[in-house]
Parts: structure tokens; C-alpha cells; sequence
């Protein structure tokens, strides 16, 4: 999981040209959206992306987004357990 | 009084200058993204969506920036119109390549959202609150007679009395942004001769 979580940071770093970050400045936790990372539904469609092409997990409700990109460490329990890639 | 180009700035060959003075320059012969990287930090824009606009954007919002920032009497009712001879082709052909076979057929959203040149308007409204009148044209050259009929006309009109125009061009590493601004005060004469001076 721990390496999962890496490998996310890095994926949101590349794909979000957050420039100024590195992943020790993405604490697990942090909110995405927001007061947090503040990405916007641009970046919402780009963690989409992220999990259809890498981990080939297709989100169809957006409620459930919601819950999933609520942090790293949401994103990261969800990918364990729906992976397909 | 008549409408005379109160400021300027260009931005070219990894240099950047206001009012014709030079007020950075890199030594070094970095590409667009290296360079401009550099001007962002260099004039402490702190506007950390600039990161994610693609080249023309980053141009338009650097050289506007720059003059804005240094001018006093911005208002809300500033029209910005702009011209190029590339159109946003630079991020067109990254969008391309991005939906092709190669790439599994996944678009990119933070790419595809850049795919108009009139973006580069809206990121510049946004960043400094303008609600105004503005325009991009394509030209196959920088079309100073065009630039000055459009202005003269939207103050003449009385639908603005500020205009920022000016060329934006970006294409493969080759840039050049000249952007200026236009009002009813002491300045250099607005014609056709020293627009094709300035650029």
C-alpha cells in the first residue's frame, strides 16, 4: 500500500504539472480538492484518467468519485481493491 | 488628447523588456518551457495555475503580467485583444498525440482544455478581473493596421476607454510577445510606423 501511495503522488505530480510539489509534500491524508491540494474538475477528470489507463478502474457515478478522490490514502484503498491492471 | 501606447512589453529571445528597457535575461539558451519557468519565478507571479497552461497561454499571461502589474489604472472594463499567426497548433499537435493509437486513445483534459487561443483571453480575465470586450485573430503577419482600426474603434465607441493589444506567437520554441496598451494619454503615437517599430 505504502508503495501504492508513492506511485499515486508521483502520477498526480506528472499528470497536474504540480511543479512546486514533491511528494513529501503531499501528506496521505490531505484533502485533494479544496482547502487541500486545491485541484479542480479539470484535475478531477485527469484522476479518472489516471485510474482508468493505469489501474483499469472505469468510474461511471460521480458520487462515488467524491468519496475515492478524497485523499491519497482514499484513492489508494479503492485501487487495491478494484484493480484490474 | 489622442490614443497613444502608454506601456509595452516584448518578450523574445530569452529576454524580457518594458518600455523597450531590458529587465531579464537568461544566459542561458533554454527552451520555452525552461525560459518561461524562469520569468514566472523571476517576477514572483505567484499564480500556480500558470504551471498547468500550455505554451501560448503561459506567453500571454507572462507578457500581460508583467505590463499590467507595472500599470497603475487597470480596470475591470479593459478589452484585450490580441492576434497570432500560429493560433494554439503547439498544444493542438500535444492533444493529437495524446488521442493517438500510442497513447492507448486517452485524451487529456488538462491538454484538450487549452485547444482555442481565446483561452490565453479568459486566463488573463481571470487573473486580473477584467469584464470586458475581447477578441484573438489569426493573421499570417502581425497586422498593425488592423489593431489600430479595432482599438481606435472600441474607444471611439466609448465602450472602453483602455485597450491591451498586441501579437502573441508560439510555435515550436519560437515565441515572440509583444502586448501594449492603448489609452487617450501622453505616450508614443499610435500608428502603424512604431507598432512595427516596438514588435
Amino acid at each position: 500500500m505504502e508503495e501504492l501511495k508513492k506511485e499515486l503522488k508521483e502520477k498526480i505530480i506528472e499528470a497536474l504539472n504540480l511543479e512546486d510539489m514533491s511528494i513529501e509534500d503531499i501528506n496521505d491524508t490531505d484533502m485533494l480538492f479544496e482547502e487541500g491540494l486545491g485541484l479542480d474538475s479539470i484535475d478531477a477528470l485527469e484522476l479518472i484518467i489516471i485510474l482508468d489507463k493505469d489501474y483499469g478502474i472505469k468510474l461511471t457515478d460521480s458520487k462515488e468519485g467524491k468519496k475515492i478522490f478524497q485523499s491519497i490514502e482514499t484513492m489508494a484503498q479503492y485501487i487495491s481493491e478494484n484493480r484490474t491492471k | 488628447m489622442k490614443n497613444n501606447i502608454v506601456k509595452y512589453c516584448n518578450i523574445k529571445n530569452n529576454e524580457v523588456f518594458l518600455d523597450g528597457k531590458s529587465i531579464f535575461h537568461d544566459e542561458e539558451k533554454l527552451d520555452f518551457n525552461e525560459f518561461i519557468k524562469k520569468v514566472y519565478k523571476n517576477f514572483e507571479m505567484e499564480y500556480p495555475k500558470f504551471y498547468k497552461m500550455d505554451p501560448l497561454c503561459k506567453l500571454a499571461v507572462a507578457g500581460s503580467s508583467i505590463l499590467l502589474d507595472q500599470f497603475e489604472e487597470v480596470d475591470s472594463e479593459m478589452a484585450v485583444i490580441l492576434s497570432n499567426k500560429s493560433s494554439c497548433i503547439d498544444i493542438d499537435i500535444v492533444h493529437q498525440a495524446s488521442i493517438s493509437e500510442g497513447n492507448e486513445g486517452y485524451a487529456s483534459p488538462a491538454n484538450f482544455v487549452y485547444t482555442l487561443p481565446n483561452i490565453a483571453l479568459g486566463e488573463i480575465s481571470i487573473k486580473y478581473k477584467l469584464r470586458s470586450e475581447n477578441s484573438f485573430f489569426i493573421f499570417e503577419d502581425f497586422n498593425p493596421d488592423f489593431l489600430i482600426d479595432y482599438t481606435t474603434s472600441l474607444i471611439g465607441l466609448k465602450k472602453t476607454n483602455q485597450v491591451m493589444c498586441g501579437w502573441v506567437e508560439i510555435f515550436k520554441n519560437e515565441y515572440n510577445a509583444f502586448l501594449f496598451i492603448v489609452k487617450a494619454e501622453k505616450g508614443i503615437t499610435f500608428n502603424k510606423e512604431n507598432l512595427l517599430k516596438l514588435i
